[in-house]
C-alpha cells in the first residue's frame, strides 16, 4: 500500500508505464496512508455524502439541544406537552428572519409542533440506534462465530438466522411492539424497550453477509500466518479478519439504520410503536393527517424530517460503500469527456459499480429494505 | 434437482415449524386476547371470560396451545387427507374464511403494482445504465434516494389529498393552467434532453419537439374536455397504437426488418377495423373470461399476421404481430371503459368524484360489468401508485447495477466488434443477461409483498392480509395472526425456492447440488 511504482525500478519498463495509469493515480492517491485515512480522504472527496453527514449531525444536535433531554433542559421555549393559546390558527412563523413564536405551527390544542417535531426526532433517533447498536453487535458476533468456526456451530447459528429472517420484519417488529406497549409503562422506557426488542432480531441479514465475508477471509495467508504464530481464535477474529470486513459491516449497518428509522415511524404510525402521550415522527403524521386539509403544515414538517433523516443516512451508507470499495477510482466525467483516456476512466468506473452490484446481489437491497 | 427440490422443502417445512413457534409464543405473550371482556362492565362478565377461554384454549400455556394449533393447521399444509383447521378468531369466524377473503384483496392490490414496478423499474435502470453519467442518470439515482427515504405512509396520505381530492376538484373544470402548461413542457423536454442522444443540436430538436407535443395535448384535451368524456375511437387506436406497434419494432427488430415492422402496423390497422363489430360483443354482459378469451383471440390472428408476411426471420414478424396485436386489443379495451366512464362519473354513488380513497369498491355498487370494473380501478390506482413508488427505486437500482455489469463484458465487447448494431448488442446480448440476477429478486419480491402491503392496506382501509394481521395483533387475536404469518412464511419459502431454481435454469453456469 505505501510502495510508490515509480520508486522502485521498474517504472524504467515503458510497458509498465503505458499499462496502468489507474494503478499509478490509486498508488499515487493512497501513499503513506494507513487503510483509515484512505477512506476518510475518499469519504471527504464525496460532496453529496459530506453534505448528508452534516444535515445528520445539525438534526440530532438540533432535536438534543432544542428541548433537551431527559433532565437537561434546552433553549426552546414550549416544551412538547405545554398547550400555549393558538396563534393566528397555527400558523408556522418560521420565515428568513428569524424562528418567531412557534416555527413550525401549532395544533388544534395549541401544542408547539416545532417541540413535538423534536421530541419525536429524538425518540425515532433512540430507537435507531438502539436497533443500529444491538443489531451490529449481535449481527458481527454471530456471523464471525459461524463463518470462522463452522461445522455445528455454523448449522445451528444459521438454521437460527434462517428462522428469524422469514418472519417479515415488520410483521415481527409489530409484534415485538405489541409486547412493548403490554409490558412497559413509562414514556421513554417503552420505546427504549421497542428499540431494544427490534434489536434483538433485526441482525439476521447482517449476520450472514458478515458470515460469507469471514467465510472467504479465513482461507487467507495472513489468517495461516497470525494462526501459525499461535494467535488464539478471538484474537484472529477481532484483530485480522474482522478490520478487513469493516466496510461491509459498516455499509450494511448505516442502511439498516435508514431501515430502522422507517420502521419505527410505520409502527407508530400504526399505533404499535409509540404511545401517547409521547411523540414519535411516525406518530405526528398518524394524528394530524385528518387536518390535512384544514392545517397541513402538521402533516409536511414532521415528514419532512423523516425524510431529511433517512435520505442524509443512505447518503452516508453510499458514500461509505464508495469510500470503502478499493476498486473505485473517483471519477470525473467532465475530466473523462475533456481527454482521451475516456475509455480507461469509464471501464474502472464501471468494475467498480458492478463489483458494488455484486456486493449487493449477496447481501441487502442497495438501499434499505423497507416495509410497504 | 429433484433431490434438490424435496431436500430443500424438506428443510423448509423444518423451518417454518420454528418460526410459527417463535412467532406464536412471541405473540401469545405479546398481549392478553381478554382484556376487553375484563374491562367491560357487562352483568355477566365471567360467563363470557369463561366462554372464550375455553373457545380458544386459553387456558392452556401457549407452549402447549401451538400444538393444538398446529394440529389444526398441518391439515393446511399436507396436501391430502387432513383437513385445513386454523381455528377460529375472538369474534368466532373461521380464520381459512377470513384468509381466503383477505388474500384476493391483497392480490388484487399488489398484482398491477408489481407488474408496474417491475416494467418502469427495469426500464429506467436499463436507460439510466446506457446513460451512466448523464443528467438523466443522475436524476433517477436521486429519485431512488428519495423514494427509498420516503415513508410510504407520507406518501400514501399526500397521495389521497393530491391524487384523490384535488384531483377530483380538478375535474370539474378538466382543463389545465398556463402555467401548468408550461411547466409540464419544460419538465418533459429536461427529461427528453437528459435520456436523448447525439449531438447538442439534436438533443435540443428532439427535446423541443416533445416538450411542444406535451404542451398542444394538453391544450387540446384542456380545450376539448377529453378529460370528462374521454375516448381514443379509431384515430386514437390508429395512432397510438402505431407508435407503440413501431416502439416494439425498433426493440426486438429494427427498422432494416421492413416485414417486422409491416406485420405491427397491419395488426394495429386489423384492431382499428374491427373495432366497430368488436362492441357489440363487448356488451353489458361481458366478463373477465371473456375479455381473457378475447386476448387470446388477438394474440392468435396477431402471430398468424406475422407468420404471413414470412421473410428470413419468422419468429420476429410473429413476436412482433402478437405484441402489437396485444396492445392494439387492449387499447379498444381501454376505449370500451372509456365509452363507460361518463355514465361512471355521473353516477348518483359517485356524484362526480370519481377517485377514491377507501376500499377496493364502493360499497354495493353494482352495475354491470363495465362500471364496476372502472369502479374497481378508481379505487385501485392510488394504492398502487403508493406502492409502485417503493418498489420502482429497488428495481431501478438493481438494474441499473446489473446492466453496467453486464455491459463491461467482454462478450459485449465481442459482439460490438463483430459489428453488431448498437440495438442488437443491448437489446439481445446484455438486456437478456441482466435480467437473470433481478429474476431472483422478483420471485423473492412476489413472496414478500402477498404477506401484505401493512402499511398501504391501512392508509386506503383495504381489507387484506396486512390488515387482517394487524387488527388481530392490537386485540392478540392469535389465530388469525398465526394464519397470515403462515401464508406468508410458506410464500417466503416457495419463492424463495423458485428464485434459486431459477437463477439455475436462466444461469447455466449456476448448477443446484443435486
Amino acid at each position: 500500500m505505501t510502495t510508490n511504482q515509480n520508486d522502485t525500478g521498474v517504472s524504467e519498463d515503458a510497458v509498465a508505464k503505458v499499462a496502468d495509469e489507474a494503478v499509478d493515480g490509486l498508488a499515487r492517491e493512497t501513499e503513506g496512508l494507513s487503510q483509515g485515512q484512505i477512506v476518510r480522504k475518499r469519504f471527504m472527496h464525496n460532496t453529496p455524502a459530506v453534505i448528508a453527514v452534516f444535515v445528520l449531525v445539525f438534526v440530532v444536535l438540533l432535536s438534543l439541544t432544542s428541548i433537551g433531554f431527559g433532565p437537561v433542559p434546552g433553549w426552546w421555549q414550549w416544551g412538547f406537552t405545554e398547550q400555549p393559546p393558538v396563534q393566528n390558527g397555527g400558523r408556522p412563523t418560521l420565515s428568513l428572519t428569524g424562528l418567531g413564536d412557534h416555527p413550525f405551527g401549532q395544533d388544534n390544542l395549541g401544542r408547539d409542533l416545532f417541540a413535538m417535531t423534536m421530541r419525536g426526532t429524538q425518540m425515532t433517533l433512540l430507537v435507531m440506534v438502539l436497533v443500529g447498536v444491538l443489531t451490529g453487535i449481535i449481527g458481527v458476533v454471530i456471523g464471525a462465530a459461524s463463518g470462522y468456526f463452522r461445522g455445528w456451530t455454523e448449522a445451528i447459528l444459521m438454521r437460527l438466522t434462517d428462522i428469524i429472517i422469514i418472519i417479515p420484519l415488520l410483521i415481527l417488529a409489530a409484534v415485538l411492539g405489541r409486547m412493548a406497549i403490554t409490558y412497559v409503562d413509562t414514556g421513554v422506557l417503552r420505546v427504549a424497550a421497542l428499540g431494544v426488542l427490534i434489536g434483538l432480531f433485526a441482525w439476521t441479514a447482517l449476520a450472514r453477509l458478515v458470515r460469507a465475508e469471514i467465510m472467504s477471509l479465513r482461507e487467507r495467508e495472513f489468517v495461516d500466518a497470525a494462526r501459525l504464530a499461535g494467535a488464539s481464535d478471538v484474537r484472529i477474529i477481532f484483530k485480522h479478519i474482522l478490520p478487513n470486513s469493516v466496510g461491509v459491516i459498516t455499509v450494511n449497518l448505516t442502511l439498516l439504520l435508514a431501515a430502522a428509522v422507517l420502521l419505527e415511524t410505520a409502527l407508530s404510525y400504526l399505533g404499535l410503536g409509540v404511545q401517547p402521550p409521547d411523540w414519535s415522527l411516525g406518530r405526528l403524521i398518524s394524528a394530524n393527517q385528518q387536518a390535512f386539509t384544514t392545517r397541513p403544515w402538521l402533516f409536511w414538517f414532521p415528514g419532512l424530517f423523516i425524510i431529511l433523516i433517512c435520505l442524509a443516512i443512505n447518503f452516508i451508507g453510499d458514500g461509505l460503500r464508495d469510500a470503502f470499495d478499493p476498486r473505485q477510482k473517483k471519477f470525473n466525467p467532465r475530466k473523462a469527456k475533456e481527454t482521451d483516456a475516456h475509455m480507461l476512466d469509464e471501464t474502472d468506473a464501471v468494475t467498480a459499480d458492478a463489483a458494488r452490484s455484486g456486493a449487493d446481489r449477496d447481501g441487502n437491497a442497495p438501499g434499505p429494505t423497507k416495509p410497504a | 434437482m429433484l433431490g434438490y427440490v424435496i431436500r430443500r422443502l424438506a428443510i423448509a417445512v423444518v423451518i417454518l415449524f420454528a418460526s410459527s413457534f417463535l412467532v406464536y409464543i412471541l405473540a401469545a405473550y405479546a398481549g392478553d386476547p381478554l382484556e376487553d371482556l375484563r374491562q367491560s362492565r357487562d352483568p355477566n362478565r365471567e360467563a363470557l371470560i369463561a366462554q372464550r377461554t375455553a373457545a380458544l384454549n386459553l387456558d392452556v400455556p401457549p407452549v402447549l396451545r401451538y400444538f393444538l394449533w398446529l394440529r389444526g393447521a398441518i391439515g393446511c399444509v399436507v396436501p391430502f387427507g387432513a383437513t385445513c383447521d386454523l381455528g377460529t378468531s375472538l369474534q368466532g369466524f373461521e380464520v381459512t374464511e377470513l384468509l381466503s377473503r383477505a388474500i384476493a384483496q391483497t392480490v388484487l392490490l399488489v398484482t398491477a403494482a408489481t407488474i408496474l414496478s417491475i416494467v418502469i423499474g427495469i426500464a429506467l435502470g436499463i436507460i439510466s445504465a446506457l446513460r451512466q453519467y448523464s443528467g438523466l442518470d443522475y436524476g433517477v439515482t436521486f429519485m431512488a434516494f428519495l423514494f427509498f427515504s420516503l415513508p410510504v405512509f407520507w406518501v400514501a396520505v399526500l397521495l389521497k389529498e393530491f391524487g384523490a381530492i384535488r384531483f377530483n376538484d380538478f375535474l370539474a373544470e378538466a382543463s389545465f393552467s398556463p402555467v401548468a402548461i408550461v411547466l409540464a413542457g419544460i419538465v418533459v423536454g429536461l427529461v427528453v434532453y437528459g435520456a436523448s442522444y447525439g449531438t447538442t443540436r439534436t438533443r435540443v430538436l428532439v427535446s423541443g419537439g416533445a416538450a411542444a407535443t406535451t404542451m398542444v395535448l394538453m391544450l387540446g384535451i384542456g380545450a376539448s374536455g377529453w378529460l370528462r368524456t374521454p375516448f381514443l375511437g379509431i384515430p386514437g387506436i390508429l395512432l397510438v397504437g402505431g407508435l407503440i406497434s413501431v416502439g416494439v419494432t425498433f426493440l426486438i427488430a429494427g427498422f432494416r426488418n421492413k416485414r417486422a415492422l409491416y406485420s405491427g402496423l397491419t395488426a394495429v390497422g386489423v384492431a382499428a377495423i374491427v373495432y366497430f363489430p368488436i362492441q357489440s360483443v363487448l356488451g353489458d354482459d361481458a366478463s373477465w373470461l371473456l375479455i381473457a378469451g378475447l386476448g387470446v383471440v388477438t394474440l392468435i390472428v396477431g402471430a398468424v399476421i406475422g407468420y404471413a408476411f414470412g421473410g428470413y426471420d419468422r419468429s420476429q414478424n410473429i413476436r412482433i404481430g402478437a405484441l402489437s396485436a396485444f396492445f392494439a386489443g387492449g387499447l379498444v379495451l381501454l376505449d370500451r371503459f372509456m365509452q363507460s366512464w361518463p355514465q361512471y362519473v355521473g353516477h348518483p354513488r359517485i356524484r362526480n368524484r370519481p377517485i377514491s380513497t377507501v376500499g377496493s369498491s364502493t360499497p354495493g355498487f353494482d352495475e354491470g360489468f363495465w362500471l364496476s370494473g372502472i369502479d374497481t380501478m378508481t379505487h385501485l390506482i392510488l394504492p398502487t401508485a403508493a406502492l409502485m413508488l417503493v418498489a420502482l427505486a429497488g428495481y431501478s437500482r438493481y438494474s441499473r447495477a446489473s446492466m453496467l455489469e453486464i455491459m463491461n463484458m467482454d462478450y459485449i465487447r465481442t459482439a460490438r466488434a463483430k459489428g453488431a448494431s448498437e440495438r442488437s448488442v443491448v437489446m439481445r446480448h446484455a438486456f437478456r443477461n441482466a435480467l437473470i440476477p433481478l429474476a431472483t429478486l422478483i420471485a423473492f419480491d412476489i413472496g414478500a409483498l402477498i404477506g401484505g402491503a401493512v402499511i398501504t392496506e391501512n392508509v386506503f382501509a383495504f381489507t387484506g392480509m396486512g390488515q387482517l394481521f394487524i387488527q388481530a395483533l392490537v386485540i392478540v387475536d392469535l389465530n388469525p395472526l398465526m394464519g397470515v404469518f403462515l401464508v406468508t412464511g410458506i410464500l417466503a419459502m416457495v419463492f424463495n425456492l423458485v428464485a434459486d431454481l431459477l437463477y439455475s435454469v436462466l444461469d447455466p453456469r449456476v448448477r443446484v447440488k443435486a
